[in-house]
């Protein structure tokens, strides 16, 4: 999808109208959010699309009249760009109960939000891809005393076909320039 | 700092160091003065800066330094702070500047040789005929630059002193193993380039157990295992790493540098296909190996896998190839830079398989690099309280073991797993913290002439 968080417009009347579609995909986002919250990743990664892009971009402190550079590029450095093996792979790595950034497990909320739907277009397969852009603010705690809070803006393409929704693209924007978290071993 | 003096806090000889220089804030402002305004550290590559007027905000220690590419092409290193009330004249990560202007009170500083005779001089300051009566002396006033700063194919080092020796003295006969890192796949001399934008990130751990992890610490493996059980090497194979021969920990004791690596050999045998997934990352691989037989000839060369340069650089030699540098914030903080590198003249697929790789496994959402995070925060929090802070950390093994590498004056081999580079590395950091001449630093040292390219 060519649309990103820094280069879309954003006008009053842009989002789709069908209540609908809206909120399916609500509903699909918190369900997403629930499953990650409650360890279930295994069901996470079956909403996943098989050519799923999941990229977290860094970002950057640039002058106003070069913001198209505050995130870094699609063949730059990120914080994540991922694929559905590197995701598997990832949850696979928590689940040897030796991978110790995430044993003890983090205890995690994530609060999804400010859910537009902006676009609805039929897919080659007889589906739709629906463009949705949210706010995240997700909670992680771990240990005793260690508390990392993640915010940010997400934009996703789902696709919605014979009633069930899965995960296209998901760039993540973290508003944050250094990160302050020693590690980034949740999912977003 | 306590009671101790630096020689009981460091008794290298015998394999122990305090705790406490890893949580008192006395001995961190102490390696503020004596570590980090004197010794040479990496402030960047210069694919960051690759036009004139391009800058990039980098750190020497706790400061701000402007890295820029001055309209002439030199590479200038300036403290990111006006000469006038200190303000930091540059707010942005990096970008294209002609001059400096500080938004305080507007003095303007350039590196343009065409404008000021200095790099950093002060060219513009409002009110200098009427409210200064044109009686400020410019040329005292401009920003403090570094010392010495040398573009080490295309590695930016930068050092405050200017008594401090030649950036290739200081880095001795490391240097061969610098290369290994810096030089394109094909064993032609430099052109290598970072891929777009710089990780940062902040870790509550003291800034020294990263050089430390990585100057040669391969036993530490084990908190690695369940990457190695997932499987994450560049192929899409088993492990994480590409197939490497035997590491030795190899050291230069009278310089504080070492690192994991190959000894020097002098063929390379054939080509072992590991890019299997990818036909074209593999034809490529294969063609450089190739090529670079042909360069080398039966010359003698050497292959790293990850290495430090003392004080607060660490590099990957091999796949992953990347650049870190470990920027102190207070004792028990660091902030930890990464950047990715690869041959500037590779093939686009071949740069992209690399940075997939290089993401997932460094950097905090790296699926090795995580776990070292919560080892080095974990030892730094049990480290701090009155009674842990005034214990040692063991680093005995192999204590007595360490034989001369024939071929490479100053080096030294300890087998595979020792604690030999540690020992060297806070050795050196205690010469430093006694505050020893660079007469006295440098009296070991020695290096090979360079290799015509």
């Amino acid at each position: 999808m060519n649309a990103t968080i820094d280069s879309a417009p954003i006008a009053q009347d842009s989002s789709v109208d069908d209540m609908q579609i809206w909120w399916q995909a609500q509903r699909f986002l918190h369900y997403e959010a629930d499953l990650l919250d409650h360890r279930e990743f295994d069901n996470w990664l079956a909403l996943l699309d098989e050519n799923i892009t999941y990229r977290m971009p860094l970002t950057r402190n640039v002058r106003r009249d070069a913001l198209a550079q505050e995130y870094s590029g699609k063949h730059d450095a990120a914080w994540f760009d991922e694929g559905i093996d590197t995701l598997r792979q990832r949850v696979a790595q928590i689940k040897t109960g030796i991978h110790w950034a995430e044993e003890p497990a983090s205890r995690v909320s994530h609060l999804v939000t400010n859910i537009r739907v902006l676009d609805v277009v039929p897919d080659e397969d007889g589906g739709e891809q629906v463009h949705v852009r949210s706010r995240f603010l997700i909670y992680q705690n771990r240990l005793q005393a260690e508390v990392n809070l993640f915010v940010g803006k997400r934009e996703d393409v789902l696709r919605r076909r014979d009633g069930r929704w899965t995960i296209l693209s998901r760039e993540i924007h973290l508003d944050q320039n250094v990160l302050l978290s020693k590690a980034l071993t949740i999912f977003f | 700092m306590g009671h101790k003096s630096i020689d009981e806090l460091v008794r290298a000889e015998e394999g122990l160091v305090s705790r406490s220089i890893f949580v008192d804030d006395e001995i961190f402002q102490q390696e503020l003065q004596q570590v980090f305004s004197r010794a040479w550290l990496f402030v960047g590559h210069e694919s960051l800066v690759p036009k004139p007027d391009d800058y990039f905000v980098s750190r020497m220690g706790t400061e701000s330094v402007i890295l820029t590419r001055d309209r002439q092409g030199q590479i200038q290193v300036m403290l990111n702070s006006c000469a006038h009330r200190g303000m930091k004249l540059c707010r942005y990560d990096h970008g294209n500047n002609r001059t400096f202007t500080c938004p305080y009170h507007g003095w303007s500083f350039s590196t343009d040789g065409k404008l000021v005779e200095k790099p950093g001089e002060l060219v513009g300051v409002p009110g200098h005929a009427t409210h200064y009566k044109g009686e400020l002396d410019k040329k005292q006033w401009g920003l403090k630059t570094v010392a010495q700063v040398v573009n080490y194919k295309g590695a930016i080092w930068a050092t405050w002193d200017a008594d401090a020796p030649p950036f290739l003295d200081y880095l001795g006969n490391m240097r061969l193993y610098l290369d290994a890192a810096l030089d394109n796949r094909d064993g032609s001399s430099g052109g290598s380039e970072v891929i777009g934008g710089v990780q940062k990130w902040r870790v509550k751990c003291n800034w020294k157990f990263a050089p430390e992890n990585f100057i040669g610490d391969l036993y530490h493996d084990i908190s690695h295992r369940s990457v190695d059980i997932v499987g994450i090497g560049p192929g899409g194979g088993k492990g994480r790493r590409d197939p490497s021969a035997t590491r030795s920990a190899i050291c230069f004791p009278e310089l504080g540098h070492g690192l994991l690596g190959r000894l020097p050999f002098y063929e390379e045998g054939p080509y072992a296909p590991q890019y299997a997934r990818y036909p074209e990352v593999e034809a490529y691989f294969r063609q450089v190996h190739e090529q670079r037989e042909r360069t080398l000839g039966s010359a003698m060369r050497v292959q790293t896998s990850v290495g430090t340069i003392f004080p607060n650089m660490s590099f990957h030699g091999r796949q992953p190839r990347t650049l870190a540098v470990f920027h102190p914030i207070s004792a028990t903080e660091m902030e930890m830079w990464r950047m990715y590198l690869v041959d500037k003249d590779a093939p686009e697929a071949v740069k992209e398989a690399a940075r997939h790789y290089f993401l997932r496994y460094s950097g905090p959402g790296g699926m090795t690099e995580s776990d070292d995070m919560e080892n080095w925060t974990g030892a730094t929090e049990a480290s701090m309280g009155a009674v842990s802070r005034e214990l040692y950390f063991n680093y005995q093994m192999g204590v007595g073991h360490a034989q001369p590498v024939p071929e490479i004056p100053g080096c030294a081999v300890n087998g595979e797993y020792t604690e030999e580079n540690a020992r060297i590395y806070y050795r050196r950091w205690a010469q430093f913290m006694n505050g020893l001449s660079w007469d006295q630093l440098m009296a070991g040292s020695v290096r090979v002439e360079e290799r015509a390219a």
